[in-house]
């Protein structure tokens, strides 16, 4: 936008700092509002629409129905404890070796986030499938091929898409060590034991609480995976089961009841992680760097360039089968194929939409958040600011998949669900990505808002004249990076496709899966691939598009 | 609607159109779809709008959910194991045709669904991978854990179900115990057959429930005759798959026609090799050599549409509880 666009002030009468509240507050319930209607919506439409009340007796002593919950809180712990574990050590080996390719490597560790999940699978089927390299290697060793399906694929696959994120959230922590304290390690020649126990612990510390509760509500949340990896009713998550009661039961009952249980669940989580620390998760920063002046040689060095060995080819390996397969189909051909470009169309124009109304939705509740921290806090406030900051989240409790199939019973009332169908995806998949736009979004903001509120107060700068000269060059970046992901999430995007696609929607993961029929394997490695390289390729554009902006 | 195709040309919008629900594969550029609407489109003066879905239960469910606001018009792609629920939803309405050409294993004839295909569900198997196939049921449940099958959900996939009701068929009320033991065996259970068939051609699996004619598109198309479909003792259990016309239709006549047409030589000449499935009456032209190579039960198994009706939720639990945790 022309900067003369902008006008300095809404009315006539200059702005006040409270004002100033105000307005950002309301945008911020505006916000609030469009998701509660959605949201709630949908909750509403399926528990009007279960003909009886579910027996809950009889559900609550359902041995599966136990099961099932028993096997999402299991692989949810187990996948989580993987991540964060296995990230550990190679954030601090990340952090403390210096090789060329660090930031190349950051970048690397935030694609299997943009990679659509289903491809993931695929790709980790490839590589530690019965059939696959790994089971190869083990094979040829004289061990018993790994069976990738159940809870090891889920785990493997879980830890392949969360441990680079967890990573990258303890790099940004120690990235936000003050340089003297590098300094002063450096003169005081400690040990790396030593900066580990005094300097990186105690900052990634401070990353874990959110990190954690992320990473265990995203593999408490988990679909696409569990559904192609998880091998059948011993190992299906309470996500899987609600899809699989609407969609093979056709049991909105049951679906409620579920839904419950869900909600409940991590709706718990989050209470223990607000407990445990009231941090937010921190994010993922885009910055450089920190120097740092302590030794890096001899065990240390070869330590973490073993670190960094296992770690980068854990992440890469899925990438690289993605491509060797996807280059031993027929790519001229599928991209010559109308099926093929009208799905890309679909899928690009549901993600752009997606991307937007996500961008839309998640900055004004963080702007009003800031505002509320800004103002004298009264205790009321607070709960106001929680209000904002959950809200953001909320898709994480209320599954995309009882979203999807609330507005399907709801809207089938008033209209042609098909004709409905793409906006129901697109608000889908733009809440999907509001968990992830917060937390990239709320760290800058909070920082910018560190530095510049006094000074912005005291020039009396408000209303959009802050915006601009404030938020929107503190915020340029992050939306960049959250527009990239919300885009990205979307492409890949299966969960709120299962009940609406049809053969007048069908966007590219849904072609995937029919050609993953129809004996047509090839082809799906190649629109695996596709898909892939769509995702990256966008993301890549996106964030550079933006920092193009800033002039670095 | 702003994702919608581009508006057809004007001339193409004053066709009625008949809004097909079917299964995905067989609307997909290799599957039937184009051949049947290209044929029938060329004697309707209409056009032909297909929906698909993942596979027959989703259709079911599908219909279930849209109750009497539906779109669908015709329904083709449930099977005789579905027939008395999609009964039951009191969306369907009598065929009206003609259905003299029909002639199906254990015969077929009922007022309200036509059956246009039909075919025996089998393990199909890789034999560069397995050496010794299984030569009953028996030897399915209780083999080698470390050879793995494929096998499909029956709550979202007929060929899942049909190999529930296969089981309970020859197990009756042993078939909980003897789902327990069969587990051991099964590396995966997917939603629908085109991921459980996948897994057998990109060589994740030797072993896969799918149909005995689904040797015959590798012998045609890829003229390979690796896989092969194992023979059981005790009989194979029919898919006998069927279409039917929903009452609320806004061109009856087109929807009888529809139904008429998929039954006409023409159309049934094109289902063998692409649907790979068994035509439910007469061909224009005999069938492929291949099909003589393919295996023929001895024994045909099924139930009754009306008892898989009552016990379906039952049976599917008990399963559940089989393979569950």
């Amino acid at each position: 936008m022309a900067a003369g666009a902008w006008p300095l002030r809404l009315s006539a009468r200059p702005m006040t700092g409270s004002t100033d509240r105000r307005w950002r507050v309301a945008a911020g319930l505006a916000a609030v509002a469009a998701l509660a209607v959605f949201l709630g919506g949908a909750c509403f439409a399926l528990l009007t629409q279960a003909d009886a009340a579910p027996d809950l007796f009889a559900l609550a002593s359902d041995r599966y129905l136990r099961g099932v919950v028993l096997f999402t809180l299991e692989q949810a712990a187990l996948s989580t404890l993987l991540a964060v574990a296995g990230a550990l050590p190679l954030a601090v080996a990340l952090h403390r070796a210096r090789f060329p390719g660090r930031g190349l490597v950051l970048r690397l560790f935030l694609l299997p986030q943009a990679l659509p999940v289903l491809v993931g699978a695929l790709a980790i089927i490839a590589v530690w499938g019965r059939n696959g390299v790994v089971s190869d290697l083990v094979a040829t060793l004289g061990f018993d091929r790994l069976n990738v399906y159940g809870l090891s694929g889920i785990l493997i696959a879980h830890t392949f898409f969360n441990l680079p994120l967890a990573a990258r959230l303890m790099v940004a922590a120690l990235d936000g060590v003050p340089a003297e304290s590098w300094k002063l390690a450096g003169q005081l020649s400690l040990t790396p034991l030593t900066t580990f126990r005094i300097l990186e612990w105690p900052a990634i510390r401070t990353a874990l609480p959110g990190a954690t509760s992320l990473i265990f509500m995203l593999c408490v949340t988990s679909f696409t995976l569990v559904l192609t990896l998880g091998g059948g009713p011993g190992a299906t998550t309470l996500e899987v089961a609600i899809y699989q009661a609407l969609r093979y039961d056709f049991d909105p009952g049951l679906a409620v009841f579920l839904a419950l249980i869900q909600i409940v669940l991590t709706g718990l989580a989050v209470a223990i992680t607000l407990r445990l620390g009231r941090t937010t998760a921190g994010g993922f920063t885009l910055g450089r760097r920190a120097r740092r002046y302590d030794p890096h040689q001899g065990f240390v060095r070869a330590l973490d360039l073993a670190v960094l060995t296992v770690g980068i080819a854990f992440v890469l390996s899925p990438f690289i089968a993605t491509i060797v397969a996807g280059l031993r189909s027929d790519l001229i051909a599928l991209l010559a194929d109308p099926n093929v470009q009208r799905a890309a169309m679909t899928s690009g124009v549901v993600a752009i939409a997606a991307a937007t109304l996500a961008v839309l939705l998640a900055a004004p509740l963080l702007l009003a958040r800031q505002a509320l921290e800004r103002s004298s806090s009264s205790r009321g406030r607070a709960a106001w600011r929680g209000l904002f900051e959950l809200s953001g989240s909320l898709v994480l409790v209320v599954p995309p998949i009882v979203i999807g199939a609330g507005w399907f019973l709801l809207l089938r009332q008033v209209t042609d669900v098909f004709a409905a169908a793409p906006f129901v995806v697109v608000a889908t998949n733009a809440v999907m990505a509001m968990p992830f736009i917060v937390r990239i979004l709320a760290p800058a903001l909070a920082t910018s808002a560190q530095r510049h509120d006094r000074l912005a107060e005291s020039l009396g700068l408000f209303g959009l004249a802050r915006l601009r000269h404030v938020e929107w060059p503190a915020l340029k970046a992050p939306l960049a990076l959250s527009f990239a992901f919300a885009l990205a999430l979307s492409l890949g995007d299966l969960g709120a496709m299962a009940l609406f696609g049809s053969q007048d929607f069908i966007t590219l993961p849904y072609l995937l899966l029919q050609r993953m029929g129809s004996y047509r394997t090839a082809d799906a490695a190649g629109l695996a691939l596709l898909l892939g390289v769509l995702c990256l390729a966008l993301m890549a554009l996106a964030e550079r598009g933006f920092r193009g902006e800033e002039g670095r | 609607m702003f994702f919608g195709a581009i508006t057809p040309a004007a001339a193409q919008e004053e066709k009625p159109s008949l809004t097909v629900y079917t299964y995905e594969s067989f609307v997909t550029d290799y599957g039937p779809g184009p051949q049947i609407k290209a044929g029938f489109e060329a004697v309707c003066g209409c056009t032909v709008k297909w929906v698909g879905l993942e596979d027959g239960v989703a259709i079911l469910n599908r219909l279930k959910l849209e109750g009497a606001s539906t779109s669908a018009e015709v329904v083709v792609g449930l099977d005789t194991n579905l027939i008395a629920e999609a009964r039951a939803t009191g969306l369907f309405a009598p065929h009206g045709t003609d259905t003299s050409a029909v002639d199906v294993p254990g015969g077929f004839s009922d007022q309200v669904f036509i059956p246009y295909d039909y075919g025996w569900f089998a393990v199909v198997y890789d034999s560069e991978a397995i050496d010794a196939p299984p030569q009953s049921l028996e030897e399915l449940v209780s083999g080698d854990p470390e050879e793995k099958i494929a096998i499909e959900d029956p709550r979202s996939s007929t060929p899942g179900l049909g190999l529930l009701l296969w089981m309970k068929k020859v197990y009756g009320d042993g078939a909980e115990a003897k789902w327990r033991e069969f587990s051991e065996r099964i590396l995966t259970v997917t939603p629908g057959w085109s991921e459980a068939y996948g897994l057998l051609t990109s060589g994740e699996v030797p072993m896969v429930l799918s149909y005995t004619t689904s040797p015959a598109y590798h012998l045609i198309e890829e003229e390979s005759d690796r896989y092969h479909a194992a023979a059981f003792d005790e009989g194979h259990y029919i898919q006998i798959e069927v279409a039917g016309r929903i009452a609320s239709s806004e061109h009856p006549d087109l929807a009888r026609d529809f139904l008429a047409y998929l039954i006409s030589p023409a159309a049934q000449n094109v289902l063998p090799t692409t649907n790979w499935m068994l035509p439910a009456a007469e061909t224009a032209s005999p069938l492929p050599g291949a099909f003589e190579q393919l295996v023929t039960p001895d024994k045909t198994l099924s139930f009754d549409p009306q008892t898989v009706a009552d016990s379906r939720r039952a049976w599917t639990q008990e399963w559940l509880q089989a393979l569950g945790r």
